[in-house]
């Protein structure tokens, strides 16, 4: 039972549909919450309004936004004012000295390389154990700067989309995972970093911080294509690294927990949500537990926990008690 | 058996709208997916056609794998005390974000007097020396550890360099100020150049702007007097074809290809350059 909690948690990242769970697989206390939200009648606009009057409004996209930045802004303070606090760009960097290698970068330049040195392993190993601990996507929406403009270009796009000008087309979740494996294989097959050469995410970091070029006009088209055409599209359906970063954070301790008996099932979380099916739980009737991990592919960025108006969804460090 | 007819879907309409719309997911998904794979090999051609020979900093591995093993992550660029390296942009395709050496603007004069450009690499794309394993051509390899005239009077006088990245060829002799038998007065390359090097009899430690150190030469031999690696150039009288005696910028095997020639080289453009990735006698 534990284990496939886990392995369901990856099959939904790599593309499969979230699982009805069997009416054997809740637990007592969860039928029990959820016989007695059948007859339960709320009034969800007053609950609404109430929760709202109590809210700290966009809370963790404030913190989020500021850890974003500062991270961004360090790297580029550090070589323009000569600081050396944090060396290089997102695909490498120094730390103070210490070794910080992105681990997609590290795996297209091992793939294609074919050879590793002992500064590589070092730095993906140290990149490793630190998103291991903080949530493995917690990397795309907490300091990945294409994640910053392209979740303003969201906004453009639903907005759009809310005003009738453009219509939002989803793809199938899958062909993310094509996409890593067939990444993976032209590095190998090449010898060259094939996926490097589109990565928004090296892009916008090296633009920061070592000045813009022509490459910008490719993030530019992505961006354009999120805002016209597919919702946060390369996040959701391209990004080799979030699913690298996303196989990391599986069995890790920070995580979005959610609580059944707190929920109204309005269904607001899922709609501000990059990754809408690791909310699935949410829908009425299908937790099959009172308390709740959220899967592998959420991306912590807490625009769920800001949205919720009754408190059903939070950030969790397993083991420790709840922090917030 | 024949006339064995389809089962209407129940539900009719509602479920065809369902599976049409999961069709259509479908297609698109499998055009994004030729899309991106598409675009992303398209940076195969600026490599493939090498459109521009990129000098690449000290100590780099052998294009291809100098390509595949850079991480792309400008370290190199932060560490470099004059700024010659510089990253590329998506116009090289394959090669965005890989640091290369635009000489004649700005040339590794190693004022870093370590080549700190290596050090400095995560990957192992620049090496002091290259591991057995990886390949090399014995024409790159330096016959002597290069002697950095700077330190000639430290306790160690030689370069961590194995290999050369380059090496400079008098392209238009008749252009060459000495072969013409000409000298060069005031700074360099002009007034405007933002160019910088180290002169020790000035500062060990600090380059400065070439535009600043003005020359007053009878005989112009900036190439040979600014050449930071001992006994890589010198000026040789040399018979022409005309029978006359000139005297000639001549390259020795130490060269390392740094570029600084090409750099001081007062004429337009440059009478002495450096071929990328070329070696001795080859």
């Amino acid at each position: 039972m534990m284990n496939n909690k886990y392995l369901d948690s990856v099959r939904v990242m790599l593309g499969g549909e979230p699982r009805k769970m069997d009416a054997s697989e809740f637990t007592e206390e969860a039928k029990t919450i959820h016989f007695y939200k059948k007859n339960e009648t709320l009034d969800f606009v007053a609950l609404k309004k109430e929760a709202r009057a109590h809210q700290k409004k966009g809370k963790w996209l404030k913190r989020r936004w500021a850890a974003l930045l500062a991270i961004n802004l360090l790297f580029v303070v550090s070589y323009w004012f000569d600081i050396q606090i944090l060396e290089g760009a997102l695909t490498a960097s120094r730390m103070l000295g210490f070794h910080l290698i992105d681990l997609n970068s590290a795996l297209q330049v091992m793939l294609a390389h074919k050879h590793i040195i002992v500064n590589l392993f070092i730095g993906t190993g140290t990149v490793f154990v630190l998103w291991l601990l903080l949530g493995g996507r917690t990397f795309c929406s907490w300091v990945c700067p294409y994640h910053f403009l392209a979740e303003n270009a969201e906004r453009l796009h639903v907005w759009l989309v809310g005003k009738k000008i453009v219509t939002d087309h989803a793809f199938h979740r899958g062909v993310r995972t094509m996409f890593w494996a067939l990444f993976a294989l032209m590095a190998i097959i090449t010898g060259y970093t094939v996926f490097e050469t589109i990565s928004p995410t090296g892009i916008v970091s090296r633009a920061l911080i070592y000045g813009p070029g022509v490459a910008l006009g490719w993030v530019a088209v992505l961006l354009m294509f999120e805002v016209f055409y597919s919702r946060r599209a390369w996040c959701r359906y391209v990004c080799p690294i979030g699913l690298t970063y996303g196989f990391v954070g599986v069995f890790s301790p920070l995580h979005v927990t959610y609580k059944l008996a707190d929920c109204h099932h309005e269904g607001e979380c899922r709609k501000v949500c990059e990754v809408p099916h690791v909310l699935d739980c949410v829908i009425k009737g299908r937790a099959p537990a009172a308390q709740l991990d959220i899967g592998a592919d959420c991306t912590r960025c807490g625009m769920c926990i800001d949205v919720c108006p009754s408190g059903a969804l939070a950030f969790e460090i397993k083991g420790l008690r709840k922090i917030m | 058996m024949t006339t064995e007819k389809k089962p209407a879907a129940p539900g009719g309409g509602a479920i065809n709208k369902r599976k049409l719309e999961e069709r259509r997911r479908f297609l698109r998904s499998i055009i994004l997916g030729a899309a991106v794979l598409g675009i992303s090999t398209l940076g195969y051609i600026p490599v493939a056609s090498a459109w521009r020979v990129r000098m690449r900093p000290p100590g780099a591995l052998e294009e291809s794998d100098f390509l595949s093993s850079c991480i792309k992550c400008g370290q190199c660029v932060q560490v470099c005390p004059v700024q010659a390296i510089k990253l590329d942009d998506l116009d090289q395709g394959f090669g965005v974000g890989v640091p290369y050496i635009d000489s004649r603007k700005q040339a590794c004069d190693f004022s870093c007097d370590a080549v700190q450009c290596i050090l400095a690499c995560p990957t192992g794309a620049l090496v002091y020396k290259k591991p057995p394993f990886m390949p090399s051509r014995s024409e790159m390899k330096v016959a002597a550890p290069p002697i950095l005239l700077a330190k000639e009077k430290d306790p160690e006088p030689t370069l961590n360099l194995r290999e050369r990245a380059g090496l400079a060829r008098l392209a238009r002799p008749d252009a060459c100020l000495a072969v013409l038998g000409k000298g060069c007065k005031g700074p360099a390359r002009g007034a405007d150049f933002k160019g910088v090097m180290r002169f020790v009899e000035v500062d060990r430690w600090k380059p400065i702007p070439l535009r600043d150190h003005p020359f007053d030469l009878p005989l112009c031999d900036l190439c040979v007097r600014t050449c930071p690696i001992k006994g890589a150039i010198s000026l040789e009288a040399v018979v022409d074809k005309n029978g006359i005696k000139r005297m000639t910028p001549t390259v020795h095997e130490p060269c390392l290809g740094c570029g600084v020639c090409e750099m001081v080289c007062p004429v337009e453009s440059a009478a002495i350059v450096v071929d990328p990735r070329k070696g001795w006698g080859a």
